[in-house]
């Protein structure tokens, strides 16, 4: 899935705009890099090695080593989790009021400027 | 406790590629005994998506993870493999050339011809909250696990969690401890309603004490708990005076013991051959998701490719004088007898 994505994406030689998204790291070290519409913020941070994001279960929402705190004041715009991410954040670590799981983020053209915190351990 | 068992093959890891490994192997004749750590079969697609869809096992368009280990279950019935679910492997000895000595943590030993490592991630063990200095407490006063309920009688306990664990450990725990305290993130439980209702009414008649918050510190000496701090979600401090706390926050895959095997690996990978997918070792084998070699995918299909070629090797080791004819299940008769369909 992700080699389409790649070749889709070197076709369109960045006309098109492409969200950005910061995740920054519990020292401080903030990374922007650019979201694929239609992706998570889970395979975005992947896809661009940032640290502290595990995601074992690979997406499905079954494992909880993807958490990030988003941003306070991104919080409303992300939104909240659904029942069953919220199930899953009860096996997470330090949850707070603005946690979510990252690969149940979707990434639209309303959070191009997402801020989110990763957080110092995922659980492993 | 120190029973022997002896067998042709131990299979360790009984997730998708373990079972079919099963498959490969009976028809070969060879038999097989599975170990786990999980109390159940099938691995990831047990544990982590039992609900969701595969859509890229060949000539089935959609299959959960549940239903993959069913099936599974169902085609490796005829060779009625063992099972040992529940136990993890703590050694693996070589023995002779070749043969192997497995030991698990069960005080199961068995004694093989070739094991096959079929671990996938690793191990599926408890994840261990990260509280300042947990670690001296751990197997003292932290459990992650409930080994004797006995070991709690009359204690102070606490218990974190809101899925079946921390509820069924509550309700299982109450009569016996001298006070429980049942800590989750949340008022809202996504363990079984029947489970919650009870908890509830313990609550109720002031039998136990729920608390809505996260542990967010602990407190006592020489790894004897004396108090756990509870941060609320309005930040409010309680402080909840305990003998022993257990965390119930799911599981984690870690690599687990194989680490310590003599099995050359590389970035927690063991690295194998294309023909047969054995190790360094002879006679070891590894498929699924914990090998590596030039062009791996981690997927379920190419583990199962990987347990077909393994088991033609494996034949060799285990009937070192017999001469391995290639058969078809479709037209042989041999192997539609050891199938139980002809």
């Amino acid at each position: 899935m992700s080699e389409v994505q790649e070749l889709s994406r070197s076709n369109h030689s960045g006309n098109e705009t492409m969200p950005k998204i910061t995740f920054i790291e519990h020292d401080g070290t903030a990374h922007t890099v650019e979201g694929e519409i239609g992706s998570t913020v889970m395979e975005t941070a992947l896809k661009n090695d940032i640290a502290g994001i595990v995601a074992e279960c690979g997406g499905s929402c079954t494992c909880a080593t993807c958490l990030v705190h988003v941003d306070e004041k991104w919080s409303a715009i992300v939104g909240p989790p659904s029942a069953e991410e919220n199930d899953m954040l009860d096996t997470a670590f330090e949850v707070k009021p603005t946690s979510r799981l990252s690969c149940q983020i979707k990434v639209t053209p309303e959070l191009d400027g997402l801020i989110v915190h990763t957080p110092s351990y995922q659980g492993r | 406790m120190s029973e022997t068992i002896k067998t042709d093959i131990v299979i360790i890891g009984a997730g998708p590629v373990g079972l079919f490994a099963v498959f490969e192997l009976g028809l070969l004749d060879i038999k097989a005994h599975l170990i786990d750590i999980l109390d159940k079969v099938g691995g990831q697609c047990a544990e982590l998506y039992p609900e969701k869809p595969i859509y890229d096992i060949p000539g089935i368009p959609y299959i959960t993870g549940h239903g993959l280990t069913e099936a599974l279950m169902e085609q490796i019935k005829p060779f009625k493999p063992a099972f040992h679910l529940g136990e993890m492997v703590t050694t693996v000895e070589k023995i002779g050339q070749p043969a192997f000595r497995v030991s698990t943590d069960a005080g199961k030993t068995f004694e093989c011809k070739t094991v096959v490592i079929a671990a996938g991630g690793g191990s599926f063990q408890p994840k261990r909250p990260p509280i300042q200095g947990i670690e001296p407490y751990e197997d003292k006063s932290v459990f992650y696990a409930v080994r004797k309920m006995e070991n709690f009688r009359g204690k102070r306990l606490v218990i974190v969690g809101g899925g079946d664990s921390a509820l069924d450990w509550t309700l299982n725990l109450q009569p016996l401890a001298q006070r429980l305290t049942l800590v989750h993130r949340r008022d809202e439980f996504r363990g079984a309603p029947d489970s919650v209702n009870k908890m509830r009414a313990l609550v109720a008649s002031g039998d136990m004490d729920l608390k809505i918050g996260q542990v967010s510190a602990l407190e006592g000496g020489d790894g004897a708990l004396v108090a756990a701090t509870v941060k609320g979600n309005d930040g409010a401090l309680t402080r909840i005076e305990c003998d022993a706390m257990l965390p119930f926050f799911g599981l984690t895959m870690k690599l687990g013991p194989v680490a310590n095997w003599g099995i050359k690996m590389e970035d927690e990978l063991i690295p194998v051959d294309t023909a047969a997918f054995e190790s360094n070792i002879p006679g070891l084998f590894a498929i699924g998701d914990i090998n590596s070699y030039p062009g791996k995918l981690k997927l379920i299909l190419s583990g199962f490719h990987e347990a077909a070629l393994m088991a033609q090797k494996a034949y060799h080791y285990v009937y070192p004088d017999k001469k391995l004819v290639f058969q078809y299940t479709t037209s042989s008769t041999s192997l539609q007898k050891k199938l139980g369909v002809a």
